[in-house]
């Protein structure tokens, strides 16, 4: 069927577009740009903020541009002087409220109001007026809230109740007083907020961060005492880039190694390695539960620390099928400090280990009590691809001109599996290649587990393995989560192994990745182009399978056995607990 | 469940038995008390005079008198109001003690109680309802029961012609018939704008989705306009016939009517009619055995005046908050759960069945040529009859002030009248001969609105009344917008500012300019129009805001930071009173000097004008 | 689901019957909340805490959609109301009549500003759009009882009789 065609006249241009095209889509096709702010492609489709207003002949007053369908015939201006003072007027406003602190803002050089404040030339507030004060949350260990930079978008709003369907946030109050809060204005912490960080992505300005630890981060590497270790997730690589101006989906790894040593990282360990580990423990968890009729099934991946938060504290009475599996980083942070400390002769009390994740959550899972073993814990710091590479940029490194670098020994090559576990499928996929070869007790050729991939929300496959019909899912995002939760509870799940995470399209899209404008979310497929990215790695990697990596097998060899083995247990696996959603006084 | 026929009967009797209420040669023994209960009157003891009445009637064992009790007769300053029908006498500020006298004097002895009458403005006492000039001019279509009836009886509004119309157009009309007969008349919105209502309720039945619902708009907010709830505490059932109507006509067979809890009477007296209807089948299935279907809920507003606007109403009925839509979709597309929605204030629906029965040439001979009809305006501020008046459209604003409000108490002069609310726009002396219109109103830059009329006389500074309504827009704004949620702010502190002293001229010009640009911009009504009073006030009163930014003066010392409190050398007899209460030692003099105030002492706080017995400060 | 509704509990631990009544009066439907909130609004003179929990499990909707709905709207209040509640018109007509005086007086005496209420839970001041008694303007309520062309020595003579009352 051919899609119907409008004519509309943008600015005395005669545009063509789809059939309920809005107006900003038709201006952006004609290379008109209008300014948006409250503008997030298909989340927050509202028109609050009015700063994409346009004039359109025959009505009176300005109309939102962001919501407005273009119709036939319609005659739009999008920068008459009217226009741009109206704007004008709406952006003063705007930062008339706003806690102009730009110098020391963590969103300073990506802040769309910025941006907007540079674009219109503001050089002094004309309405300024009284701004209303927020208190800072920073109780969580994962995310900060500023709302004296909020700007009243509704983008993150948006991101938690619809696409996450949490509701940890919205907005409250009425009029000036209006503002994005918690229930009571508690803190992140103490409601139902699952740390995933979606928030942080979506906020145009500096009003939600994640809470930086990179100080402490700084004190260790001045500490000469201090063996200080980081491990980089396998989404860090393929977007830290973008941070330093170079291409969307660009594999930096060796950049990467090279900065973190520069900055005096005493070693550079690659947390595909720990993401290999936790394949060859939930590939045989999973076969254990498979094989053995009494088992708890469908068995879901447990290496997203904001979908475990949520599992906790919506549906406790599911707990038994989540894999007891540690994420991959803080498996690996177990070896670091067990396996490697004893080989290299290092006391694990001085070892600090550095997680460098595309996550917040993540922040909050390195604190959870279960994860230490004999009281050492087993990640220390939590950092941000973003605090990354605020590092890099504090330490005065030239990101681009960079020499590439290998990861450090003993912990050395990761396999292509490791690598896909950053986005969405990767898991299911690269715990596929391992189950498929461990059922059918042979080395067998498949490989890419199509399927799997790809950008919808949940994607199931069916996989034929040694005779037997495996029916898989994949999902990622938290409202797709609770579809399948729903299935599970209702016992519709005709599946036995589902992979979950918490950010829509996976590690990738985490809310500690780089953060990419309402434009460039809107123009680009951000997700798509770092999932290549890792898929690339994948491909080009010599070792796909995870049990085959060559380290691994020689610390199952030398250390903990076999998967499932006590050691292995002690070390890599974890256990759940019910969390009330609300921790708030009556 | 009543038949047609059962309800004709009905009918037939009540109209006999209630000739009384409406005739004053009625051929009958009998008398009615009617005893106002609408919340002004019932606020002030109307209750317990209804109490009374009944208390002393059985006492005296007196028969053939009843005591009813009614709606808002429309005068409330001279309230509680008792009407004795058939004759018509009209008692004015009735006290549960004056219950028994009436009653002597009146029924036992068939005299007048003359205290008790109403003083109209020429100091003659008027003996009944419409020797009063109050009422007079007036024209009642969408009040017609108010304070005839009994409004938790449906039986009453039966007898007059109550459900009539309904039964006409379920029996002889198509909705297109419906549909031209409204656009015959003329009947446009009366919640605001003025849009032509059958234009809402034709683009609602043109709407193609088999689920459609009706929704009434009682959601009163404007500060001092009370008009929808006299109709609904006082004709409950006009609501509901005329949204049956709008049922069968757009293809809708549920309804909400969206009331605020803060009137509570207005609630009560819906619900029970509701009920009532149910009973007699007039709600519900297969009403009158003609296949028709309806049924009417109330949802509760919870206080925020922004849900008066149409789509911010809808999300509230749906449990959000009320913060409104985007239009276009139009409710009439989209409405109530994304299903075309029909919207109609309360007194929009007051006219509509009278419109049927009388016929849409009788309607649309009342008023001017593009606004027909009558509008209802409550009566408000400094005049003399405050109350509730339904005069003809093009009625003037002197007709309504000085005619029917009786002008202005106190021997004060005019200054304004504000229309609209805090939408609207203030109307100065110039304009008291523009015919009252929806495009009149327009273009002397006020607007129609819901109906309040506050009039103003020349103790009231127009800069405080500006920043009165501002306020007013910047706690009620909803917050979804820029322009109106930070615009309305800054426009209000910069007013705060010009009435502290220490306004400057170029923050008239940023009133001007954050006006011209909120009424641009905003989402929605509140504020698109928010600006308006400002607007309004800066144009006719450009002085007053001149002297308040440049002489640093307020001439009506509302501004207590630029007042200046002074002595009439002429009126003071030096008796030092004023000195005594004076809280910081501001007034200077000694025995029976003339008094001198100290501006630099000063606070304003005005105690020694109440003080001064001689009226000789101000 | 009975279950549910046993563990609501009030502060002094006691079943709160109002509540578990209401759950079964109400459908679980997110567009009665307004509706329920307003019964509760009104029995409880405010919108307790743990009731926003309980109808949040009993909506299933998020508690911080539940409290953006209760400080929306005026009428709902989050804090224990004090037993007398003094509203004062703010309406237009009450307005150009000299409300805001008595509005001022009642703060200075009170010394709490409007919407607050006095630390020993006796008061609350309370400033309302027109409460629609405009032919009696100014006006103040308390406790919904209507003091029509008031003063503020009307108001004074109110506060010292409920003043002295109360001791």
């Amino acid at each position: 069927m051919k899609e119907e065609l409008i004519t509309l006249k943008i600015d005395n241009k005669e545009v063509k577009v789809k059939k309920g095209s809005t107006i900003l889509d038709a201006a952006r096709q004609a290379n008109i740009d209008i300014p948006t702010l409250c503008f997030l492609k298909d989340i927050n489709e509202v028109g609050d903020c009015r700063m994409c207003i346009v004039e359109i002949e025959g009505r009176r007053g300005f109309t939102p541009s962001c919501v407005q369908k273009a119709e036939e015939g319609m005659v739009v201006h999008t920068n008459t002087p009217p226009i741009i003072d109206a704007r004008r007027v709406i952006l003063d406003l705007i930062i008339s409220n706003h806690k102009i602190d730009c110098l020391t803002c963590t969103r300073s050089g990506n802040c769309e109001l910025q941006d907007l404040a540079k674009k219109f030339n503001i050089r002094d507030i004309e309405f300024p007026g009284e701004k209303i004060e927020h208190t800072i949350d920073d109780v969580s260990p994962s995310i900060v809230r500023d709302f004296s930079k909020c700007v009243l978008c509704r983008r993150c709003v948006a991101t938690c109740k619809n696409v996450q369907k949490i509701g940890a946030i919205d907005c409250i109050n009425r009029g000036f007083e209006s503002c994005v809060s918690t229930v009571g204005n508690n803190s992140l912490n103490d409601v139902n907020c699952t740390f995933c960080g979606q928030c942080i992505q979506s906020c145009p300005t500096g009003a939600l961060h994640e809470k930086e630890t990179i100080s402490e981060v700084w004190e260790k590497l001045k500490d000469p005492d201090c063996y200080v270790i980081a491990q980089t997730a396998p989404a860090v690589r393929a977007a830290l880039g973008e941070e330093f101006g170079i291409d969307i989906g660009t594999n930096v790894t060796g950049k990467m190694i090279t900065a973190l040593k520069r900055l005096g990282f005493d070693k550079v360990f690659d947390t595909n390695t720990g993401a290999d580990f936790t394949i060859m423990e939930e590939a045989n968890e999973f076969i254990e539960r498979f094989t053995n009729k009494n088992s708890v099934l469908p068995m879901i991946t447990s290496c997203s620390p904001g979908w475990v938060r949520y599992i906790e504290m919506n549906y406790p009475e599911l707990l038994p099928h989540l894999s007891t599996c540690k994420s991959p980083h803080q498996m690996f942070g177990a070896l670091i400090k067990t396996y490697f400390a004893k080989k290299e002769g290092i006391d694990p009390n001085k070892i600090y280990v550095v997680s460098v994740m595309p996550c917040v959550a993540k922040k909050f899972e390195s604190t959870r009590e279960e994860m230490n073993y004999d009281g050492i814990s087993d990640v220390d710091n939590v950092i941000t691809t973003r605090e990354l590479s605020r590092m890099i940029k504090e330490a005065n490194i030239e990101f681009k001109k960079l020499e590439d670098d290998n990861f450090d020994d003993p912990m050395g090559e990761a396999t292509g599996a490791g690598a896909i576990f950053g986005t969405t499928g990767g898991v299911m996929e690269a715990a596929l290649r391992t189950a498929q070869d461990i059922l059918n007790k042979k080395d067998l050729d498949t490989i890419d587990f199509k399927k799997v991939r790809g950008e919808e929300g949940i994607k199931k496959a069916t996989i034929n393995i040694d005779g037997k019909k495996i029916k898989v899912v994949a999902a990622s995002g938290l409202a797709n989560a609770k579809v399948i939760l729903e299935e599970i509870k209702n016992g519709k799940a005709d599946y036995q192994f589902v992979e979950i995470m918490a950010c829509p399209g996976g590690c990738v899209m985490g809310g500690g990745q780089p953060i990419k404008s309402s434009k460039v979310r809107a123009e680009i497929d951000v997700r798509k182009l770092r999932a290549n990215c890792l898929y690339s790695i994948d491909e080009k990697s010599t070792i796909r399978k995870s049990h085959e990596n060559i380290i691994l097998k020689k610390i199952y060899k030398e250390f903990l056995k076999s998967p499932g083995s006590d050691i292995a247990h002690r070390l890599l696996h974890t256990h759940y607990v019910e969390r009330k959603k609300y921790k708030i006084n009556n | 469940m009543k038949t047609l026929e059962e309800i004709h009967k009905i009918r037939e009797n009540k109209k006999k038995e209630l000739d009384l209420r409406v005739n004053t040669n009625a051929d009958t023994r009998e008398k009615h008390i009617l005893v106002c209960q609408g919340t002004g009157c019932t606020s002030s003891k109307s209750p317990d005079i209804l109490k009374n009445f009944k208390k002393i009637l059985k006492e005296k064992n007196i028969e053939n008198v009843r005591v009813i009790k009614t709606g808002c007769f429309g005068l409330c300053a001279k309230g509680p109001i008792v009407i004795i029908r058939p004759e018509d006498t009209f008692y004015a500020m009735v006290t549960p003690n004056d219950c028994e006298e009436i009653i002597q004097t009146h029924i036992v002895e068939g005299k007048i109680v003359e205290r008790l009458l109403c003083k109209d403005i020429d100091g003659s006492k008027a003996k009944s309802l419409d020797e009063l000039s109050f009422y007079k001019k007036q024209k009642r279509i969408a009040l017609k029961n108010c304070g005839v009836i009994d409004p938790e009886n449906i039986d009453e509004y039966i007898a007059f012609d109550g459900y009539k119309a309904l039964e006409t157009v379920l029996k002889e009309m198509t909705p297109d018939d419906i549909i031209d007969i409204l656009s015959k008349s003329g009947l446009r919105g009366r919640g605001g704008a003025g849009f032509p209502t059958y234009k809402k309720w034709e683009f609602t039945k043109a709407a193609e989705e088999k689920q459609k619902y009706v929704v009434c708009n009682a959601d009163e907010g404007d500060p001092g306009a009370f008009m929808d709830r006299s109709i609904l505490e006082g004709d409950p059932h006009s609501i509901l016939e005329a949204m049956s109507i709008a049922a069968f006509c757009i293809g809708a067979n549920k309804g909400f009517i969206y009331v605020r809890a803060e009137y509570p009477i207005a609630v009560k007296r819906l619900q029970i009619a509701i009920d009532q209807a149910r009973e007699y089948g007039i709600l519900g299935k297969n009403i009158f055995n003609l296949g028709f279907d309806f049924d009417i809920e109330i949802r509760l507003g919870a206080g925020a005046f922004v849900c008066g606007e149409e789509t911010a109403l809808l999300e509230s009925i749906e449990g959000k908050r009320g913060q409104p839509r985007l239009k276009p979709p139009y409710p009439a597309v989209s409405g109530l759960w994304g299903k075309p929605t029909l919207i109609n204030n309360v007194e929009t629906y007051a006219n509509i069945a009278q419109i049927i029965l009388k016929g849409p040439e009788w309607y649309s001979s009342i008023g001017t040529e593009n606004s027909k009809g009558t509008k209802v305006f409550a009566l408000g501020g400094n005049v003399n009859n405050i109350g509730l008046v339904e005069v003809p459209m093009g009625t003037t604003l002197r007709e309504i002030v000085f005619d029917i409000g009786g002008g202005i108490p106190n021997g004060r002069e005019f200054k304004a009248a504000q229309t609209g609310g805090p939408s609207g726009g203030c109307i100065p002396k110039e304009h008291l001969d523009t015919p009252i219109d929806y495009e009149s109103l327009k273009e002397i830059g006020s607007m129609m609105g819901s109906g309040g009329l506050i009039v103003m006389d020349d103790t009231k500074c127009m800069v405080s009344l500006a920043k009165f309504y501002l306020d007013f827009t910047v706690s009620e704004s909803c917050g979804k917008c820029t322009p109106c949620r930070i615009g309305t702010k800054r426009m209000h502190e910069i007013l705060e500012k010009i009435c502290d002293g220490k306004g400057s001229e170029s923050d008239i010009y940023k009133l001007e300019k954050l006006s011209k640009n909120i009424i641009k911009s905003s989402v929605c009504g509140l504020g698109q129009t928010a600006p308006n009073p400002v607007i309004s006030t800066m144009k006719y009163f450009a002085d007053e805001y001149r002297e308040h930014v440049i002489d640093k003066t307020c001439k009506t010392n509302e501004c207590k930071a630029l007042a200046k409190i002074e002595v009439i050398p002429e009126k003071c007899k030096g008796c030092g009173i004023c000195q005594k209460n004076c809280p910081v030692d501001a007034i200077e003099g000694e025995g029976r000097d003339i008094r001198r105030i100290n501006q630099e002492k000063c606070i304003k706080c005005t105690t020694c004008i109440s003080k001064c017995p001689f009226k000789a400060i101000k | 689901m009975d279950e549910k509704v046993n563990c609501t509990k009030c502060k002094c631990g006691k079943e709160d019957k109002f509540l578990k009544k209401l759950f079964t009066i109400y459908k679980p439907n997110k567009d009665n909340l307004i509706q329920m909130l307003n019964e509760i609004q009104e029995h409880y003179g405010y919108v307790p805490m743990y009731v926003q929990q309980e109808l949040s499990e009993f909506l299933k909707i998020p508690m911080a959609e539940i409290y953006g709905v209760v400080t929306f709207y005026s009428r709902f209040s989050l804090e224990p109301q004090g037993k007398y509640k003094i509203s004062v018109c703010l309406g237009t007509a009450c307005f150009v009549k000299g409300s805001q005086k008595i509005l001022d007086r009642l703060s200075e005496r009170l010394k709490i500003e409007p919407g607050e209420t006095t630390e020993d839970v006796l008061f609350t001041i309370d400033q309302t759009r027109c409460v629609g008694a405009c032919g009696l303007a100014p006006v103040f309520t308390v406790n919904g009882e209507v003091y029509g062309k008031a003063t503020v020595q009307d108001l004074d003579k109110v506060l010292d009789k409920l003043l002295e009352q109360e001791g």
